[in-house]
């Protein structure tokens, strides 16, 4: 597992947005990498970096309202993104990292059928004519499990149903075979029993293709069914990552624990008071110097509201920006292991 | 690394309800409007112009030395000059002072035709969006009956059967139908406030119609109702100076600027400053009018917020 | 078991789509809420069941049936009785964006409810609005902000603030916390647990998020298309769901508790939720249930109490239901 190749690599990003009422950081110094095939999750709450983060790595933000800053790398197979003309960022968008969104409706294009949508890419990156490429959607639509695929190649995006909208977002964004799929909230529209479909359904195309995933999303459940990596991001920063295993067995930032306690689970007894984090998360437009959780930390110390804590190593996969792991910190015991015994 | 004090590792926790406060001071919508009116440059300055040309109309004619009305035959056709600045029409009228007055009534008319048909609109557009259904249906209909009436048979008409021409006659001219087209957005709008969430709100916790309307409805279309009267005012302007032209405006002596415009036409190979000034003010105004109406959609409207 | 406070008999709700179309967004409901319990609705999008939270307001005017709030018909009120009846049960919105005045700053927004029932001075009112805050877990000084300035969570407190300014007995939250954050939906469900325990409140808790209906609910009823397909404690119905389509929502919940092995591989309900408009006659759920014979297309399964509280609409429990 440790040797896997390594298919993206991102160090220093830092995106800012530019408002009236200043310079909103919204992702503050993340690094983090993606191999081949894996799916890495980043879970945060709204406003937390993740989507800005996700966008980042297509070059998706125009300049002048968004600034990707120039102390920001990030390498696609040893490819600087950074550095990257018009010419090759088209070719790199779509056909080697691609995207789904959150709501399948607003990105389809309502005027044009659904196989033209999934043809448009495989001409334009794989050049193939027009009935090579009406082949190969139907065989898309046929692998995303569309039922009558004939019927449905040139339907409307309007006459399917939104979990069949998505599925065809998902035949657009695998058309070209890209290496990393990048998904943004992708089942946060849909219904549960949608959403599983749509999960596995995923699952099982990333295995058959070797495509890596990007998943980005606020459900945990999800995460939990579905992630190999987490990443928990916090007002921009990426306060812990780890396996899926080790996020959720023994996260060790209590932003996590927060996350992880206020999720009721099904085998609990009912109306307990939940754990519940107080306030709202920090104003991205403040400089923020010391640890961006601090605030509404309960184990908060007064070192937290000083100084932001540097990454430290426990395993080779799992790391956690906290103050807590320093060998002069208090050791303290969890209100999330407490409450799991 | 540097060494860390052992006592900047004691746990100290949250404070109590210190995340809950607001740390961005208080605003008021329309202060915050303002606010953002001020940053947009241009509209400041058209808003500025404009108020220059407001306060010319109103005490140039005043200060002026000569009366609109008087004719001095010693004086015809003068160019620009010390003594006339605008120089004088074929009769020895001083130019200065008629552009004045006639500034005077195209503004009046260009606010008060908008202001006439944009409250006509609010009262028949909230009618029909606040009781819906058949009375919404029938009220839309005559609505698009009254527009597809061309507007100029109608004003000519209505300035036949009026016979006088004077501000009166021309405002009721040019709104008789001019309030249809508000009507219509105002029904939209507020059929979309209906469907917010805290008209329900209201309606669950007894709120009588009449509040809804005042409390609710009123105060979140106004932004944008003030936005279109900006936007109207200019058309109205255009609209005197047009019928002013065409001889169907105002009458002599009175005047505005489009009659102005229309007297010095005939001659404007010889005197173009005759025609220059009076159009260059309803270009002025008209501009003025539009920039302004510009930034404040871009301060009124409430998507923009953040 | 106390007595009912809203009782929904046979309650339908169609609207009118065009000539030959109608969408019967519930069909033939029964609810019965106890006093002080916690009613959970649960169901997929256009299931019906914010509608039916709706109409249970009379904020719709039913098709048919009987709504009875505290034993009274509440379609057959009028003038004092009816306002009595807006005085004792409300409503907390799903979106805390759309459901409070742009315009109008905190303290009005939670004291328009109060002005129309009853009259204060202006010191007793500033008194009650601070009161009302803080029972939300917010301080006075948010009375003199807009709603903008506010954060989803702050926002949607201030919606229960409202409801709660003209003291009501019932509450129907049509999905609080769906549009909020996962540690601000913690925060809400914490405080109105909370207030229904100081103040004796009677909630429906709609929702489609099950662990927090679930946690929050005493018992819960599962919407189908417009009928409800099984009703029961909600232990129970998280327990031992005897109905095909409860049964494939608790298998579709993604669980948080991590239990070393990952990804579970369980039958996934195929299909998706047909139109609500000219539904087919027989078990609304017919067309994706794996149990579904003949009967099932062509007869509506009634509601029957299976178990003691454990209702259940479907021809083939004895099959299904282990």
């Amino acid at each position: 597992m440790e040797n896997k190749e390594k298919i993206l690599e991102v160090e220093n990003l830092c995106v800012s947005f530019h408002t009236y009422a200043g310079e909103v950081k919204a992702v503050r110094n993340v690094n983090f990498h993606v191999n081949r095939g894996e799916t890495l999750a980043f879970v945060g709450e709204s406003g937390c970096g993740k989507t800005a983060t996700s966008k980042a790595i297509m070059r998706l933000w125009n300049p002048p309202f968004v600034e990707i800053k120039d102390c920001s790398s990030m390498k696609y197979n040893g490819e600087e993104i950074m550095d990257m003309d018009k010419k090759r960022l088209q070719a790199l968008r779509g056909n080697e990292i691609s995207m789904i969104f959150q709501d399948p409706m607003t990105s389809l294009n309502p005027t044009m059928t659904v196989g033209k949508q999934i043809m448009e890419g495989l001409m334009l990156h794989r050049h193939l004519n027009k009935e090579e490429a009406r082949k190969e959607a139907l065989n898309m639509l046929r692998m995303v499990k569309i039922p009558d695929p004939e019927k449905n190649l040139d339907a409307y995006p309007h006459q399917l149903s939104g979990g069949m909208r998505q599925r065809v977002m998902i035949a657009i964004a695998l058309a070209c075979e890209p290496s990393i799929l990048i998904a943004d909230e992708p089942t946060t529209a849909l219904d549960v029993t949608i959403q599983a479909q749509i999960l596995d359904l995923l699952s099982n195309l990333k295995k058959e293709m070797n495509t890596a995933i990007i998943l980005v999303t606020h459900d945990l459940g999800v995460i939990a069914n579905f992630a190999d990596r987490v990443q928990v991001m916090y007002a921009g920063q990426i306060v812990e990552r780890g396996t899926t295993q080790e996020i959720f067995t023994e996260a060790k930032h209590p932003y996590t624990w927060a996350l992880l306690s206020s999720v009721p689970a099904l085998a609990k007894e009912n109306k307990q008071e939940l754990y519940a984090l107080k306030g709202t998360p920090p104003d991205l437009l403040l400089p923020l110097n010391h640890c961006p959780f601090a605030a509404r930390c309960e184990y908060c110390m007064q070192i937290c509201k000083e100084q932001n804590p540097m990454e430290t190593e426990l395993t080779g996969t799992h790391k956690v920006s906290c103050w807590l792991q320093h060998p002069d910190a208090p050791k303290v015991e969890s209100f999330y292991d407490r409450r799991k015994k | 690394m540097q060494t860390i004090p052992k006592d900047k590792f004691t746990i100290v926790g949250v404070e109590p309800d210190s995340a809950d406060i607001i740390a961005r001071p208080p605003i008021n919508y329309w202060k915050d409007a303002w606010r953002r009116f001020k940053q947009n440059k241009i509209a400041v300055i058209a808003l500025i112009v404009l108020l220059l040309l407001v306060f010319m109309c109103i005490f140039a004619p005043i200060f002026s030395p000569y009366e609109y009305e008087t004719i001095d035959k010693e004086a015809r056709n003068v160019g620009p000059c010390a003594a006339h600045w605008f120089g004088t029409d074929k009769l020895g009228r001083d130019m200065f002072t008629r552009v004045w007055i006639g500034g005077r009534v195209s503004i009046i008319i260009g606010i008060a035709g908008a202001l006439i048909s944009m409250t006509v609109g609010c009262i028949y557009g909230g009618i029909a969006a606040y009781f819906g259904g058949i009375v919404d249906n029938i009220m839309m209909r005559i609505v698009e009956v009254l527009i597809a009436v061309p507007y100029l048979i109608v004003v000519i008409l209505m300035s036949v059967v009026l016979e006088d021409s004077n501000i009166g006659t021309l405002l009721l001219a040019m709104t008789i139908t001019g309030w249809c087209g508000t009507a219509r957005f105002v029904r939209s709008e507020m059929l979309r406030i209906k469907n917010e969430e805290y008209t329900l709100a209201a309606q669950l916790l007894g709120v009588s119609p009449w509040k809804i309307v005042t409390r609710h409805f009123i105060p979140n279309t106004m932004g944008i109702i003030i936005v279109n009267i900006t936007f109207s005012i200019p058309g109205y302007i255009f609209s005197e100076a047009f019928l002013s032209y065409m001889g169907l405006g105002i009458q002599p002596p009175g005047t505005s600027w489009g009659a102005l415009a229309s007297a010095a036409q005939s001659q404007f190979t010889f005197y173009p400053y005759l025609l220059f000034f009076p159009v260059l003010m309803i270009a002025l105004t008209m501009l003025c009018f539009t920039l302004i109406g510009d930034g404040l959609r871009d301060a009124l409207d409430p998507k923009a917020r953040k | 078991m106390g007595e009912y406070l809203v009782e929904a008999k046979n309650l339908c709700k169609y609207f009118q789509v065009d000539r030959h179309h109608t969408l019967k967004a519930v069909d033939g409901v029964n609810i019965a809420i106890r006093k002080g319990e916690t009613l959970g609705l649960v169901g997929e999008s256009g299931c019906g069941k914010t509608t039916c939270g709706r109409t249970l307001l009379r904020l719709y005017e039913a098709t048919s049936g009987e709504i009875l709030f505290d034993g009274k018909d509440i379609s057959k009120l009028h003038g004092k009785e009816l306002m009595q009846f807006k005085h004792r049960a409300q409503m907390v919105f799903q979106d805390p964006y759309s459901s409070l005045d742009p315009r109008m700053t905190i303290g009005e927004i939670i004291a328009e409810g109060m002005d129309v029932h009853v009259k204060l001075s202006g010191k007793e009112r500033q008194q009650r609005i601070a009161e009302l805050l803080a029972a939300v877990g917010l301080t006075e000084q948010f009375a003199s902000r807009f709603a903008h300035e506010l954060s989803g969570g702050q926002r949607q407190r201030v919606g229960i603030a409202r409801a709660l300014a003209v003291d009501p007995d019932f509450i129907v939250c049509d999905e609080p916390i769906s549009a909020l954050d996962v540690s601000i939906q913690a925060q809400i469900v914490n405080l109105l647990i909370r207030l229904q325990r100081e103040r004796g409140l009677t909630y429906l808790f709609i929702s489609h998020d099950l662990s927090m209906v679930k946690h929050i609910s005493d018992r819960v009823g599962v919407m189908y298309l417009g009928s409800m397909v099984e009703m029961a404690s909600s232990k129970e119905i998280f327990s031992h769901p005897k109905h095909p389509y409860t049964q494939a929502l608790m298998a579709a919940i993604p669980e948080v508790d991590f239990d070393g092995e990952g990804k579970k591989t369980i039958e996934r309900l195929q299909g998706e939720v047909p139109s609500p408009i000219n539904p087919p006659a027989g078990c609304r759920f017919a067309a994706r249930c794996k149990y579904a014979t003949d009967i099932c297309r062509q007869e509506m399964p009634k509601l029957v109490e299976l178990e003691p509280d454990h209702f259940v609409a479907c021809h083939h429990c004895d099959v299904c239901g282990k």
